[in-house]
């Protein structure tokens, strides 16, 4: 009989084979052939301002990969975008001091993730149809509120959020997502609160058997999910300063590449918040430097969607190919 | 007679008529045989791809790309068309549908062989597909003097004073019930989405079928991407986005349980026609468009609630028998 360890004895060739490392490579690479390709990317300002096109979904991408780990789906955070931005465009033209209008905005998406979160614990169905009826929903509300006009008026701090820079050089948006990743990096991967997240995510029946309250966490990361669509909301809002019903479109898919890329099992159960943030620097300069050589936004869409697929499936083809030879 | 006022599709085709009537009190406009023909026709091409994707949602998959394959296919053969506008329209259709089974077979492929999670394979076609548009027309349109008369003939064809779209979902209809209901491939489905281990240990051949159901759900879309563009004489990047939602709601709302292996054809079409009849009265009842959206996600989620507490009523019902 063998002891099993509780923690695997430290080697340094296992960082080889880790899901991160790997990811690193590729945005070192990336990194390498853009500099060598334009000579505008290595420019520190361009550099920082880069992280303006992927820092609020960036925020989302932090409690999706918790909701994604306790085997959930949420496909309307783009809709509680809107519904958020709406509320915070409709608060301002009341005249509402600012913090009550960013009180209210937070309130908005709070409630939308409750919502989730309480139909899909209360019903006991799957989130991913029941987030599939919500991004209706949610998005519709927001047509129906706003129709075809829009609002381009919100408090200064706002606009301050969404386009300024801490001492002119560090944007707001990226510095809260940063500081935010180590907080949730600290929570999954050094709390119980993380252990239990991943053991929902593994077997939610086990789980429930060992004590820990299912449904409660699932509707707390809903719920906190909503939250932060509306941060990111307000940091959206505050950069383009005009609110449409259709901002944040097709968003949720590209944030859940984003986990998805960071090696985030989407069935559950495994996943890591520095693949998560290695993964959102490689979709972000990816797309900067596709931008710089003038590939249009298209052929990014297409290649996110070959990206997400292809990490996935050549790891898992080259698994079977190996089984097979056993 | 209680087992008939019960049964799932009895209910929804009791909600069809209620509010047809309550309807056409309120705009009697709404309920004359050309109105009622016109929503006909307008639901068919939601009929059939509801009923292929309900072929999918059996195996407790789901198929988010038909939407984007539906848009690329009716691109393609629309790009062709003003490059040979003298080829006969059967020709167009034969390779819409072709185009169509191709893309759902890779999305079968990258599913069943290489073990991508369906929600990841068909989310990312779903960007690469409406990327590919956008890349093979270089953004621009198709419009309708572009297209040759031969092209759009045939979708104004009318039989009985119902149109050509009308009588080719009735087409459809009648193959995949009889698809899913007297042939082994449809029981072997049900068995898959029933139970997936069980169906594996009967001699079922998981990877055949999770490609077959996809191949055939890329069919219908490619045939639906020839309808799209004849129907509405455009062909853009743009043509039926975010209609996979459409589609759903309407499998779901016609009793198809995304758990897999439970749901009936005819449950399938109602609840096409249950959301084509809601998207076409919102107008005649005044009530803005604007409110179309929100109005089918909350259905959805009606729909699903329902659903779920009647399943879970009938699992304890087993249990106290025994």
């Amino acid at each position: 009989m063998s002891l099993i360890p509780d923690k695997p004895p430290f080697k340094l060739l296992d960082i080889l084979y880790k899901k991160e490392f790997i990811l690193f490579v590729v945005l070192v690479s990336i990194l390498i052939i853009n500099s060598n390709i334009s000579p505008y990317f290595l420019d520190l300002y361009n550099l920082i301002d880069s992280t303006f096109l992927f820092s609020e979904k960036a925020i989302i991408a932090l409690t999706m990969t918790f909701v994604i780990i306790a085997r959930q789906i949420d496909l309307s955070v783009a809709s509680i975008i809107a519904v958020s931005s709406v509320v915070l465009g409709y608060t301002t033209s009341l005249g509402y001091d600012t913090w009550l209008v960013l009180l209210l905005t937070l309130l908005s998406g709070t409630l939308c993730g409750a919502f989730n979160g309480a139909i899909i614990t209360k019903f006991a169905i799957p989130s991913i149809i029941v987030t599939i009826g919500t991004m209706s929903l949610f998005r519709g509300l927001a047509y129906s509120f706003l129709e075809d006009s829009y609002y381009n008026k919100f408090p200064k701090l706002v606009g301050k959020l969404g386009g300024g820079y801490l001492y002119g050089y560090i944007p707001y948006a990226f510095l809260t997502f940063i500081l935010l990743a180590f907080v949730f990096a600290f929570i999954l991967h050094k709390t119980s609160i993380g252990k239990k997240i991943y053991s929902i995510g593994n077997n939610p029946d086990a789980a429930l058997y060992t004590g820990i309250a299912v449904d409660k966490y699932t509707f707390v990361l809903f719920t906190l999910n909503g939250l932060f669509s509306a941060i990111a909301a307000i940091f959206l809002s505050g950069r383009l300063s005009s609110v449409r019903p259709n901002i944040a479109f097709g968003w949720e898919l590209e944030i859940i590449t984003m986990v998805v890329l960071g090696g985030v099992y989407i069935y559950g159960g495994s996943g890591s918040i520095l693949g998560v943030v290695i993964s959102i620097f490689i979709l972000g300069m990816l797309s900067f430097g596709l931008g710089l050589l003038n590939v249009p936004g298209v052929g990014i869409i297409i290649f996110t969607g070959l990206l997400l697929i292809l990490s996935i499936g050549f790891p898992s083809f080259v698994r079977t190919l190996r089984r097979k030879n056993e | 007679m209680k087992k008939i006022l019960l049964n799932r599709d009895f209910i929804l085709f009791s909600i069809i008529l209620i509010i047809l009537i309550a309807v056409g009190f309120a705009n009697p406009l709404f309920i004359t045989p050309k109105s009622i023909s016109d929503v006909l026709t307008d639901t068919s091409i939601l009929i059939i791809l509801a009923l292929s994707q309900m072929i999918v949602i059996l195996i407790r998959a789901i198929d988010l790309s038909v939407a984007s394959n539906l848009a690329l296919s009716g691109m393609l053969i629309s790009l062709l068309s003003t490059v040979h506008p003298e080829l006969p329209v059967y020709y167009f259709i034969a390779l819409s549908c072709v185009i169509g089974t191709i893309l759902g077979v890779l999305n079968g492929i990258s599913i069943a062989i290489l073990k991508v999670p369906f929600i990841v394979t068909t989310l990312g076609t779903l960007s690469i597909y409406r990327g590919l548009i956008y890349f093979v027309s270089d953004g621009k349109q198709v419009y309708s003097n572009e297209f040759s008369e031969d092209f759009l003939a045939l979708i104004h064809f009318k039989f009985l004073s119902l149109s050509f779209l009308f009588w080719l979902a009735v087409v459809v209809f009648i193959l995949i019930y009889v698809l899913l209901n007297h042939t082994r491939f449809g029981r072997n489905l049900y068995s898959l989405g029933g139970n997936p281990d069980a169906a594996k240990y009967i001699g079922v051949n998981e990877n055949k079928y999770i490609i077959m159901a996809y191949s055939l759900s890329g069919f219908f879309a490619g045939l639906c991407g020839y309808l799209w563009v004849a129907r509405y004489s455009v062909a853009s990047t743009q043509i039926a986005i975010g209609f996979e939602l459409t589609v759903i709601s309407a499998c779901v709302v016609g009793g198809i349980s995304v758990m897999g292996g439970v749901g009936t054809v005819l449950g399938c079409v109602l609840g096409a026609l249950l959301i084509g009849l809601i998207r076409n009265a919102l107008p005649a009842v005044d009530i803005s468009q604007f409110w179309q959206l929100a109005i089918s996600g909350g259905i959805i989620l009606l729909a699903i609630i329902i659903n779920t507490k009647t399943e879970q009523r009938k699992e304890k019902t087993i249990m106290v028998e025994n």
